[in-house]
């Protein structure tokens, strides 16, 4: 299972608490995850990701195993530690405003 | 005894004021939706406690709401709370938040006159049908007008505005290109006006598929042609359903009138302190009586001299009074923005309206007095009222 940080104000749109997870199918990647979190919590479509692009939101960043990997490929593998469950992916609204 | 529910949308979520039809104490409820934006939330006239709301965010986009108690608990469309949000095969129940061009988006003009994608942004404005509480119209920005059917669980574009001709010349104003005005003709289903910042008002008599500019009689003196077909920064247009072919507008500079479903256009600003605001409405029952906020200029969205001041005209326009009982009359420099000043229909005409500095001010007697519901909300950007039994 695909272990998933959401910003807090997403979490209420989807009524979770806390980290949820997912069962994610094929190679797990960016773009894999972000299907399976929007078919499991359709509420979040358009959120995280523009609906027509699939790019994501910008003031969205994707973080993992400490790493920034917003610039990574949607395609590109996810780093082991996330696909093996021993991290999760964090997705955080970027700190904007002064 | 009848009761009234005023919808507060602001910076910062949603706020729900009631009151009986006394108009003097008042219930708060809120915030709804903490830390969102909330441009617009208004009740269908066919079920009053179908509402409906724009929910939106710099980081996370559009959301659309729907309640159906009058605003106690919200669930997006197609989601009802507590149960399944897919369907068989795991397919999403409704897609409320997704607004997109029909066909190929094209462009518009940027700010510098180069050609610029359309790009969805929020919902300004939700306009629910007057007789079916499932039938409901967004405006939206980059402007254009969607509709749903099926209570807000998905969206398809009327996009015989956009495509009517004029849309690749429209230009967005300061506050991006917004279809903020969608009034629904009581007496013609076929009729829907809407206006467009910076493009001006529009009017379609087939029910959306084809859509006209009614602009004629607008002067603009910032815009290259200043009596061009579009390109107009109109700020809010409001009618009178006793009236449907009368429209007031607040343009950018100017308040003005048409007798002839916008057909032409004639300024009525008469006597006001300075013609430029944001908000335009008409008493319930007075179809000649209408109010504006004069604000000093485009360069200072505040009150002239620091006095907050509606201008009541009971003559449908040129002649207005001041009213300012009970309104700050000295260091005051709010804005009161388009959407936030709506009318209850109680045999004293209820007025109301908010401003940028968190404040709604209520009037139970058609504008005579006023004083604040609520003193410290965020920034408002949105007000509509229910009248209810």
């Amino acid at each position: 299972m695909i272990r998933v940080v959401l910003p807090p104000h997403l979490r209420t749109l989807a009524r979770v608490d806390g980290e949820l997870t997912l069962d994610v199918r094929g190679e797990i990647t960016q773009r894999s995850v972000l299907d399976a979190l929007e078919a499991a919590y359709p509420m979040l479509s358009g959120t995280v990701r523009d609906h027509v692009t699939q790019k994501r939101r910008p003031f969205l960043r994707f973080f993992a195993c400490e790493e920034d990997i917003s610039h990574e490929q949607p395609d590109a593998p996810l780093p082991e530690a996330v696909v093996s469950g021993a991290e999760p992916l964090y997705i955080i609204g970027a700190i904007a405003g002064g | 005894m009848s009761k009234v529910r005023v919808l507060v949308g602001t910076r910062k979520g949603a706020f729900i004021l009631t009151s009986d039809g006394k108009r003097e104490k008042w219930d708060v409820d809120g915030p709804h939706f903490a830390g969102w934006e909330l441009y617009h939330l208004k009740g269908s006239p066919a079920d009053p406690n179908r509402l409906y709301a724009s929910q939106c965010s710099g980081w996370f986009g559009q959301v659309i709401q729907r309640s159906e108690d009058g605003g106690k608990t919200w669930h997006q469309p197609g989601t009802p709370p507590g149960e399944s949000t897919t369907g068989p095969g795991g397919m999403p129940k409704g897609e409320s938040n997704k607004f997109v061009y029909d066909g190929v988006a094209g462009t518009h003009q940027w700010y510098d006159g180069t050609a610029h994608p359309w790009e969805f942004k929020r919902v300004w404005h939700l306009e629910p049908s007057l007789t079916d509480p499932d039938i409901v119209y967004a405006g939206v920005e980059d402007a254009a007008l969607f509709r749903s059917t099926d209570g807000g669980q998905s969206w398809k574009e009327l996009s015989g505005l956009r495509k009517h001709g004029s849309g690749p010349h429209w230009a967005p104003g300061a506050g991006g290109m917004c279809l903020h005005s969608i009034i629904l003709d009581p007496s013609n289903p076929q009729r829907i006006y809407i206006a467009i910042s910076a493009a001006g008002a529009f009017r379609t008599d087939d029910a959306g598929k084809t859509w006209r500019p009614i602009n004629q009689g607008l002067r603009s003196s910032h815009i290259p042609d200043g009596t061009a077909e579009v390109g107009h920064c109109v700020h809010h247009i409001a009618m009178h359903p006793s009236r449907p072919g009368v429209l007031f507008m607040q343009k950018h500079w100017d308040v003005m009138r048409s007798d002839n479903a916008g057909d032409l256009w004639r300024e009525v600003s008469g006597n006001l302190p300075t013609d430029f605001g944001f908000v335009i409405d008409i008493h319930a029952h007075e179809p000649e009586t209408i109010y504006v906020v004069p604000i000093k200029s485009d360069g200072e969205h505040f009150p002239p001299d620091g006095k907050l001041r509606v201008y009541r005209s009971r003559t449908g326009g040129n002649e207005w009074e001041a009213l300012t009982k009970g309104l700050p009359q000295q260091d005051c420099y709010v804005n009161v923005l388009r959407d936030a000043m709506a009318v209850d229909s109680l045999d004293s005409c209820g007025v109301y309206f908010g401003t940028t500095g968190g404040q709604v001010y209520a009037s139970a007697n058609a504008g005579d007095s006023w004083a604040p519901i609520v003193r410290d909300l965020p920034a408002v950007l949105s007000v509509e009222v229910q009248t209810l039994p």
